[in-house]
């Protein structure tokens, strides 16, 4: 079995290009070249120049001596935190605003929710000199007013959208629309592996830059580069699809995904797409999504702003059907306490995002010997407010 | 032969309406279909609201988010359509998006459409590639015809090839962008409009998004086979309500 997209663009029954004909042209243009410009060898000079220079590649893997000691395994955290702006969104811009230079597009769009991927979008296009559109859902420009100053600080135009539910999917929905009006000079830049294809595949290879590191940086500190395990959070997927890639089909490494539970999964607040979920069509994608009987999108909920979507990336539907991962899910309070304890025993504030990876390892019966790498995708700057909030 | 595709062989400068079903209120559906038809609407786009409706703008996106506030989901829109099945004569068309349909069942869904004396779906989201690959025969088998769109940046290889796939009309898209109403057609536009004329397709062609009134309506059926006013009307019944869509007609035909 392949875990990797075919040449329809499809991981089994999952992805595709569910989209109205008039952004045909538009995702056409980039089916047809994104793998020449990925595989170019002036695309990857300059990918890794700015990985290394500008993102601060590569990101260390560092053994954490005193969470191994309190859950019994040997556990190692891959530090994404510590990329530029914050998180690993900035691997997939810098790779996604190069493809856009390529395709000689001006006029740059995406969308946001909790405002890390608009301002690794704003970052990118500053660095380019490229106009850059982030539309942002109105609710959510209330709840992130750093990263909307942010993102202005960077040049970026803040567009709230005010249809639907005013979140996450709704921006996708008016960058989506935004650029159906501007088909020839915008670029659509997408923050996950979701999308119509080849958005998916190809925000999964840019990440994948995260597994590439894991495997020689475990070789060289264990003289295995595999791991028995790697866990990473899941709202769209981009992060797990990176740490995942490189060991899609090394069978004996578990790859566990975790989803916002928010209250509870069957609270009805809750982003537990595998489990809530069934089988349906979400920006461009066939996947599995929330949605009522009817096929109306429902809107997830969880604490942190960057799972709360509801679907996930066509790969990660793949990966649940096929069991090839095994999805676990941890609700905000579960969140808050991983966060906490991480910071108080390792001195490493992570994002709450990345806090319910960590979430779950208080419930796995672990062995001494295992070793689990947990992808550390972002640092907890932006939730202090959270944080604090929470403190008991 | 369908009613539809008769009517669209038969007549010229064809005009259709499209409605938000659900919309202003959730039982607004017969009057709505009844004033359009006896005031020579000539077929009518029932939009099935949505929550996540891509193509739509502004205006069709609040007609939906009222329409499902209201309450108007699949089963009751085929039961009203069913039960006014014997009462019209006027075609209708089908307008929603896939989701819609994969999550109710496409057999299902299909079997209702044929219940309804459904002929023509529009569903924006489904990609030639899929319909070719996991519709068209479902389709067939209850005589329903899939209705593509084209637009302005759609090459010709690939209208010649909707043209030959096509069994009812084809959807010209007026202008790279979502639906809504925008004014005049532009220079650009009427051009657009003369290179599709020009290809001497099979099929009837029916403009959309951006008519919105007499002027653009005539300026389109200069070129086209007649043309489909969507968010102008939806704008109409948010003001005026249902009593007066005789005038609203009248205002583009006569």
């Amino acid at each position: 079995m392949s875990y990797f997209v075919d040449k329809n663009g499809y991981y089994g029954q999952f992805g595709g290009a569910f989209i109205p004909e008039l952004l045909y042209p538009n995702v056409k243009e980039l089916e047809d070249n994104y793998l020449k410009i990925l595989e170019s060898e002036s695309f990857k000079k300059e990918f890794k120049d700015l990985l290394d220079n500008y993102v601060g590649r590569p990101t260390p893997l560092y053994l954490a001596k005193r969470l191994s000691e309190k859950y019994g395994a040997t556990i190692y955290l891959k530090r994404e935190d510590l990329c530029h702006t914050g998180a690993h969104k900035i691997n997939n811009t810098i790779g996604q605003i190069l493809v856009a230079k390529h395709l000689g597009k001006k006029r740059i769009i995406a969308e946001t929710g909790a405002g890390q991927h608009g301002v690794a979008t704003a970052t990118v296009c500053a660095l380019m000199d490229l106009e850059c559109i982030v539309f942002m859902g109105e609710v959510d420009i209330k709840r992130q007013a750093t990263n909307v100053a942010r993102m202005k600080m960077l040049g970026a135009k803040v567009i709230p959208a005010i249809s639907g539910s005013k979140t996450l999917k709704d921006a996708a929905n008016e960058a989506i629309r935004d650029w159906i009006g501007n088909p020839e000079d915008t670029y659509y830049l997408i923050g996950s592996v979701v999308g119509p294809h080849p958005y998916p595949d190809m925000v999964a290879r840019l990440q994948s830059i995260i597994s590439k590191e894991i495997k020689e940086q475990l070789k060289i500190q264990t003289g295995n580069e595999n791991p028995d395990m790697i866990i990473a959070c899941v709202g769209g997927g981009s992060n797990a699809a990176g740490a995942f890639y490189h060991y899609l089909d090394e069978k004996n490494v578990k790859l566990i995904a975790v989803e916002a539970a928010g209250l509870g999964v069957y609270s009805g607040e809750s982003a537990a797409t595998s489990l809530l979920g069934d089988v349906g069509v979400l920006h461009g994608s066939k996947t599995i999504l929330m949605q009522d009987k009817y096929g109306q999108v429902i809107e997830p909920y969880s604490i942190s702003a960057g799972l709360d979507y509801p679907g996930i990336g066509p790969l990660h539907a793949f990966l649940n059907e096929s069991k090839r991962a095994e999805f676990m899910n941890a609700t905000d309070q579960e969140a808050l306490d991983a966060a906490y304890e991480l910071t108080k025993i390792e001195g490493i504030i992570p994002a709450l995002e990345s806090a319910h990876a960590l979430a779950v390892l208080p419930k796995m019966k672990l062995k001494k010997e295992q070793v689990i790498v947990i992808n550390l995708s972002g640092r907890g700057d932006k939730d202090l407010e959270t944080y604090i909030s929470n403190l008991k | 032969m369908s009613r539809i595709n008769q009517i669209l062989k038969e007549n010229k400068n064809l005009l259709s309406v499209f409605f938000t079903a659900g919309f202003p209120r959730l039982n607004d559906t017969e009057i709505i279909i009844k004033s359009l038809e006896s005031n020579g609407v000539d077929f009518i786009e029932v939009g099935l609201p949505y929550s996540d409706p891509l193509a739509d703008g502004p205006t069709i996106q609040h007609s939906s988010s009222v329409a499902l506030a209201n309450g108007m989901n699949l089963d009751i829109i085929f039961n009203q359509l069913e039960g006014l099945k014997d009462s019209i004569k006027v075609p209708l068309v089908l307008m929603g998006y896939l989701n819609q349909m994969i999550k109710y069942g496409e057999e299902k869904f299909c079997q209702r459409c044929k219940d309804c004396g459904i002929e023509t779906v529009i569903i924006p989201d489904l990609p030639m590639i899929e319909y070719e690959s996991h519709y068209q025969q479902l389709f067939a088998s209850y005589n329903i015809s899939n209705v593509f769109l084209i637009t302005p940046q759609t090459s010709e290889e690939r209208i010649l090839k909707i043209d030959n796939i096509t069994n009812a009309f084809i959807y010209v898209v007026a202008s790279s962008s979502i639906t809504g109403a925008k004014g005049e057609i532009s220079s650009k536009q009427i051009a657009y409009f003369e290179r599709i004329k020009k290809m001497n397709l099979k099929s009837t062609l029916i403009a959309g998004f951006g008519i919105s009134d007499k002027s653009t309506f005539n300026t389109s059926c200069k070129y086209m086979d007649g043309a489909i006013i969507g968010s102008a009307f939806i704008n109409y019944l948010n003001k005026n309500g249902t009593d007066t869509i005789a005038k609203f007609v009248k205002s583009i035909i006569d």
